[in-house]
């Protein structure tokens, strides 16, 4: 087989896989996780093959690997669809093809198989748990398996799909299809459980939110395509266009063409990659399963809008020269992005849920990379993605499996607490050992721990290239965003790990099986040693021993254009040092040893601003009252009450009043007394004709029917008799 | 001339009409038995057609002429392009799932069935139609039965206005074309109704300025054209279901249908004229109904408006008057006649069962009929242009298309994909997910195996033409590039 045929089969396995399941297998679970799994496996495999084929020495360094078919003609031409490997796609296919296997083999554990049918539980509905009798005869209540387990594997099969389609794509089209159909598996994964009003309208929001970015991605491929009548990369890329786009202007505040397409595509990923302001709905897509949220957060959805931008890069970037002033679209980025980091970790700060504070993270660490691309580190931004991918991956099934050997503690004492809360833990250490380690790993991946962690490696990369790029607003913002992230994550570590544990559900909580501790490992592995591809040839000690490969093999897609580091300074090297080990220690110093479940330390140290944290900004009830409460009164009070059924109806009817008016007027004074007089002579003639014309009226419908149909024919012949 | 097909298949129906009430009066069983035997006799013939239709030659195919009025240039005069095959397509399928979800009728349904005949009849005849008075002769042939069906079968509450409203909107609709249909027959330099011959009578401008906007507006108000769309909803809603799927799904389109054939075909310099305010009009359209369907209480309204705003979508793609444009709204057409057929098809299976059609009293059907719930979501998923079904195919042209010539317009349009996607998850939500609510039975009947093919089969389509739109894009293609050339060589 070729590569080009391999590249095309990718996104297949998956999609009948889906299919399979869907059709027929969708009653038994072992075939179906097993068909989900060969799957998704299937579809690792080949994306080795295609990644090795890419960082070998003929690889797609020099020439990218292309191959296209047409799909849908139009006019004269052919929209034409086709698969595209270069440096950037084969990175991005091996941490999606990992997480992705990781996170099928870790639903199978997840979703308690093997484990009985649960009494009550019901389809849409987060399963209760069974009573099962032990071999000692006691009963025992114990985890229970999901109900609609096969369904689940169907629906991840389904989004696995969209991301190697949106992957592997060589054009903006089907990018953009692989795109919306993960906006809808999100919509069906998110409201997993749809009997649970929370996850219905997370399920909603999510698929809203992320539409209104689509909506404009949208216009902006409608604009790239009726200018150069193409939407493949190798087209849309070519100097030949970006040079006719840059130096058009377009009809938007005198923007250049390329500066309008840009800002359009980015409000795609803003809502993809859940950027203020349309950050909103990740946080609430917890509501799903835990390995759909990894699945959002760290394999696809997020991944595919930084994914877009980086792959846009050219046509954000167009015009900009390393040193220049920054293109509104990179302007537009450096900004969102900074913003959004700093400010969803001050939120991620004050959460108390184990898995919103990895959403706000998430959020913040997309920040990061927009940020990053914003000032031109292109490959810093590609870095970040990946190792981010695998950490926060691993931090979602880690804490899926705290959730989960927690759950276990609450049926095992029948104690009534929130699993999820993390001031209900606390000493997990010794009861789940393999996921404290390996949650360790990720923790402290976020929070870039130095040296060993691949977060350290690509956040320093962000930070020098923020730095060395003279944007020293950005280098602060991030910076202090950075010292937030460790503290915050070392709070979320020590609140869950260490300690003694806060309630008797800590105390029995169970390490899980090896389904999920599997995956858990081997993204830990990547979470470490993902970094050490990119270390900078120029670090101190460290710098050469291993050569800089990711920016050598990542950096080639920018042919060498604006892409150089040209003086190096310590201080965005010491700033990591400094932000990283300081808040991990600072996290570790205020919540090494919480005793209280209640009230967190920071509440009376932070006062008002805790609360204000906590509540996300209240920017949820900001856009309640500004735009969803307007919206509906513009649809129910003013087009709909007042134009649809008071103006338009209203009109109608006032016509047909009018006509009735002008009856009985004409009925009143001109047909009574004029005619009806004068008539009274004949009237005894219209009398007899009446009884004869009585055998017409039958009362049935159908002699109505040939009646009028017989008038229509005389009466069509006589009008034009009269006409002609 | 061959076997004249079109006459076979416009009369199959009016004839198994006949029959039905005439015949087998005091046999409902075979009257429904007769009406399925035909209408699967239309829809195999449609698709003989779109097989048989010779891309190569394009232009109009299956020719039957026979003058009927020599002195008045009147002709029996039959024939189809590429969008009319399409649209008989449509039409074959939604009279044969109309009958099908129509099954359970008890109350006279021998007329029922026999009018519905006659106007599968009426709707063909427009789309095969190459003679102006031909056409508004099988146009006003609906007109009765449509109303008819309306107060007899419809909704108790409604069904008088909703269906005096509507056959009264339909014929001033007419009545308007027909004036405009009367002057520029005078207007031809020689006297003749023939279509074809008047594509190419190279009609003066101020003629097209001026009798454009009476054909247009006239046909358009049966495609539901703001301001002149409430007809829409309101008898949508009032109509029994076979009746609300073929309005909606095929009335509709022959509105738009005719006011492309007629209208802007004939006079293709009256159509650049006015495009721009078509666009303003559409345009209104595609929002208004988006936003009004959002706030519904009614779940059968929901699907009323949306009809308005996705109609707005192929007078858009018609008044972009480019290729994209044009390909895009017939592809609408056709897409949102099958999604639309499926979505009141559900929501009639949803009412028999619940005799409610207020959503706040509806919830957790999904439980009891999970192929409605299915069906509704598909079909609510090529509403809302998700990839991989047919909406996608048909609305990115049209964005595309009218990006070119107004790029505000495909950008207020394009909001209405958020809002669509609103009501329609909104929609979704309340009726099928969630709790069951107490008063229903949770053991009521489920649906039937002719309710399922008549949801698969939709469905089918709707997903086949979304992943290989090759399948009917060559058919549209070779009308556009017909109707281009009008274009241009006006």
């Amino acid at each position: 087989m070729n590569n080009e045929l391999i590249t095309w089969l990718i996104p297949l396995p998956p999609l009948i896989a889906f299919g399979l399941i869907v059709l027929f297998t969708n009653r038994s679970n072992r075939l179906s996780h097993s068909l989900a799994i060969i799957g998704a496996g299937l579809s690792w495999l080949l994306s080795m093959v295609v990644f090795f084929f890419a960082i070998s020495a003929n690889g797609v360094k020099e020439k990218a690997l292309i191959s296209n078919v047409n799909w849908l003609p139009t006019g004269d031409s052919w929209l034409k669809i086709g698969v595209q490997v270069d440096a950037l796609t084969a990175i991005m296919l091996f941490f999606v093809a990992w997480t992705v296997l990781m996170i099928f083999i870790y639903s199978v554990g997840y979703h308690n198989f093997g484990q009985p049918k649960g009494e009550h539980d019901l389809p849409g509905k987060q399963p209760h748990g069974a009573f099962v009798t032990g071999t000692d005869g006691k009963e025992k209540h114990v985890l229970s398996i999901e109900p609609m387990y096969a369904r689940f594997f169907a629906f991840i099969s389904l989004f696995a799909f969209a991301m190697f389609v949106l992957v592997v794509s060589n054009n903006l089209l089907t990018l953009y299809i692989g795109w919306e159909i993960m906006g809808l598996c999100s919509y069906l994964l998110i409201g997993f459980w749809y009997a649970k009003p929370s996850a219905k309208a997370a399920a909603q929001k999510a698929f809203l939110t992320t539409r209104i970015g689509d909506v404009f991605m949208l216009l902006g491929l409608a604009s790239l395509y009726t200018l150069t009548g193409s939407l493949q990369y190798e087209v849309i890329f070519s100097e030949q266009w970006l040079h006719f786009l840059t130096s058009h202007t377009s009809p938007v505040f005198g923007m250049s063409w390329a500066a309008l397409i840009g800002i359009l595509i980015f409000i795609g990923t803003v809502g993809k990659s859940s950027q203020f302001p349309l950050h909103v709905w990740l946080p609430d897509a917890m509501e799903g399963p835990t390995p759909v949220s990894a699945m959002i957060h760290a394999a696809t959805m997020v991944s595919a809008g930084v994914y877009l931008v980086i792959r846009f890069f050219p046509i954000l970037s167009a015009g900009y020269e390393a040193g220049g002033p920054l293109t509104t679209p990179m302007m537009a980025m450096a900004v969102i992005g900074s913003f959004t980091a700093l400010f969803s970790a001050t939120i991620a700060v004050a959460q108390r849920d184990v898995k919103r504070v990895l959403a706000y993270s998430t959020i913040s660490q997309l920040g990061f990379m927009v940020a990053a691309l914003g000032v031109g580190a292109y490959v810093a931004a590609a870095f970040h993605l990946v190792t981010h991918a695998f950490f926060k991956a691993l931090l979602f099934l880690g804490s899926g499996s705290i959730i989960h050997g927690m759950e276990h503690g609450v049926l095992h004492t029948g104690e009534h607490v929130d699993p999820q809360d993390m001031f209900n833990m606390g000493g997990l250490w010794k009861k789940m050992p393999i996921t404290f380690i390996t949650f360790l790993a990720g923790g402290l991946a976020l929070s870039g721990f130095p040296l060993i962690t691949a977060g350290f490696w690509s956040k320093d990369e962000i930070l020098s290239g923020a730095f060395n790029g003279g944007f020293i607003v950005v280098f602060v913002v991030l910076a202090i965003a950075a010292l937030l992230t460790a503290f915050y994550t070392m709070r979320q570590i020590s609140l869950v790990f260490f300690g003694k544990p806060r309630t008797m559900a800590a105390a029995h909580a169970h390490e899980t099986k090896w389904t999920m501790t599997l995956p858990l490992s081997v993204l830990a592995f990547f979470s470490i040693t993902a970094g050490w591809v990119g270390i900078p040839e120029a670090f101190p000690g460290l710098g050469g021993i291993l050569p800089n490969w990711f920016d050598s093999f990542v950096g080639s897609m920018l042919h060498a254009e604006g892409h150089e580091t040209v003086h190096h300074s310590s201080v965005p090297l010491i700033t990591s040092l400094a932000v990283a080990l300081g808040g991990l220690l600072l996290g570790y110093l205020v919540y090494k040893n919480i005793k209280d479940t209640q009230t967190d330390p920071m509440e009376w140290s932070l006062g008002g601003i805790y609360k204000v944290l906590a509540n996300k900004y209240y920017i949820d009830e900001f856009y309640q009252w500004a735009f969803i409460k307007p919206a509906k009164w513009l649809s129910e009070t003013f087009v709909y009450r007042w134009m649809d059924l008071f103006v338009i109806d209203g009109f109608f009817h006032g016509i047909a009043k009018l006509g009735l008016g002008l009856g009985n007027i004409f009925r009143q004074w001109f047909d009574l007394p004029v005619i009806n007089r004068g008539g009274d002579a004949i009237a005894s003639g219209t009398r007899r004709l009446g009884a004869d014309l009585k055998i017409f009226q039958s009362g049935r419908v159908q002699d109505y029917m040939l009646l009028s149909l017989a008038f229509a024919v005389v009466g069509a012949v006589v009008f034009f008799v009269i006409l002609f | 001339m061959g076997f004249p097909i079109l006459s076979v298949m416009i009369f199959v129906p009016f004839i198994a009409g006949l029959v039905i009430l005439f015949g087998t009066r005091q046999k409902p069983e075979l009257s429904k038995q007769v009406a399925l035997a035909a209408s699967i006799i239309v829809l195999l013939m449609t698709f003989a057609l779109w097989a048989s239709y010779s891309l190569d030659q394009a232009g109009y195919q299956f020719i039957e002429y026979i003058p009927w009025l020599p002195d008045l240039g009147i002709a029996y005069h039959l024939g189809v392009d590429g969008l009319g095959i399409a649209m008989l397509v449509l039409t074959g399928l939604v009279v044969f799932t109309g009958v099908m979800v129509s099954w359970n009728i008890n109350n006279r349904p021998h007329e029922f069935f026999a009018y519905l005949m006659f106007l599968a009849t009426s709707v063909l005849g427009v789309f095969s139609s190459q003679d102006l008075f031909l056409l508004f002769f099988f146009l006003e042939l609906a007109v009765f039965p449509k109303y008819l069906m309306i107060v007899i079968w419809g909704s108790p509450q409604t069904r008088k206005y909703g269906g005096m409203k509507l056959t009264l909107f339909l014929f001033i609709g007419s009545v308007i074309a027909l004036v405009g249909a009367l002057a520029i027959y005078f207007a031809a330099p020689e006297r003749t109704f023939n279509l074809i011959l008047l594509e190419q009578a190279g009609f003066s401008p101020d003629v097209q300025r001026l009798w454009f906007p009476f054909l247009f507006l006239g046909f358009a108000i049966l495609g539901g054209i703001f301001p002149f769309h409430s007809w829409a909803p309101d008898g949508h809603v009032a109509a029994p279901t076979a009746i609300s799927m073929l309005l909606a799904g095929v009335e509709m389109k022959v509105g738009v249908f005719a006011a492309l054939r007629v209208a802007i075909m004939l006079l293709p310099q009256g159509a650049q004229y006015w495009a721009n305010w078509i666009l303003v009009l559409a345009t209104i359209n595609v929002i208004y109904g988006a936003f009004i369907a959002m706030i519904q209480k009614d779940f059968k309204y929901v699907i009323g408006f949306s009809s308005v705003s996705h109609m707005g979508l192929v007078l858009i793609g018609f008044a972009s008057l480019n290729a994209d444009g044009l390909m895009g709204a017939g592809l609408q057409m056709f897409s949102h006649g099958i999604m639309t057929a499926l979505f009141f098809s559900i929501v009639g299976m949803v009412y028999d069962r619940t005799h409610t059609r207020e959503i706040a009293s509806l919830g957790g059907m999904v439980k009891v009929m999970p192929w409605a719930a299915v069906g509704f979501i598909i079909g609510g998923l090529v509403s809302m242009g998700m990839p991989g079904f047919s909406g996608f195919v048909a609305e990115l042209p049209i964005y595309l298309g009218v990006w070119r010539v107004a790029p505000l317009v495909a950008i207020i349009s394009a909001l209405s994909i958020v809002i669509t996607a609103a009501y329609i998850l909104l929609t979704v939500r309340r009726v099928f997910f969630g709790e069951l609510p107490e008063n229903l039975d949770p053991n009521m009947p489920g649906i039937s195996i002719k309710d399922k093919i008549s949801i698969g089969l939709l469905s089918l389509f709707m997903i086949v033409i979304g992943i290989f739109p090759g399948l009917m894009v060559p058919l549209i293609e070779s009308s556009v590039n017909h109707i281009l050339t009008l274009l241009g060589g006006a």
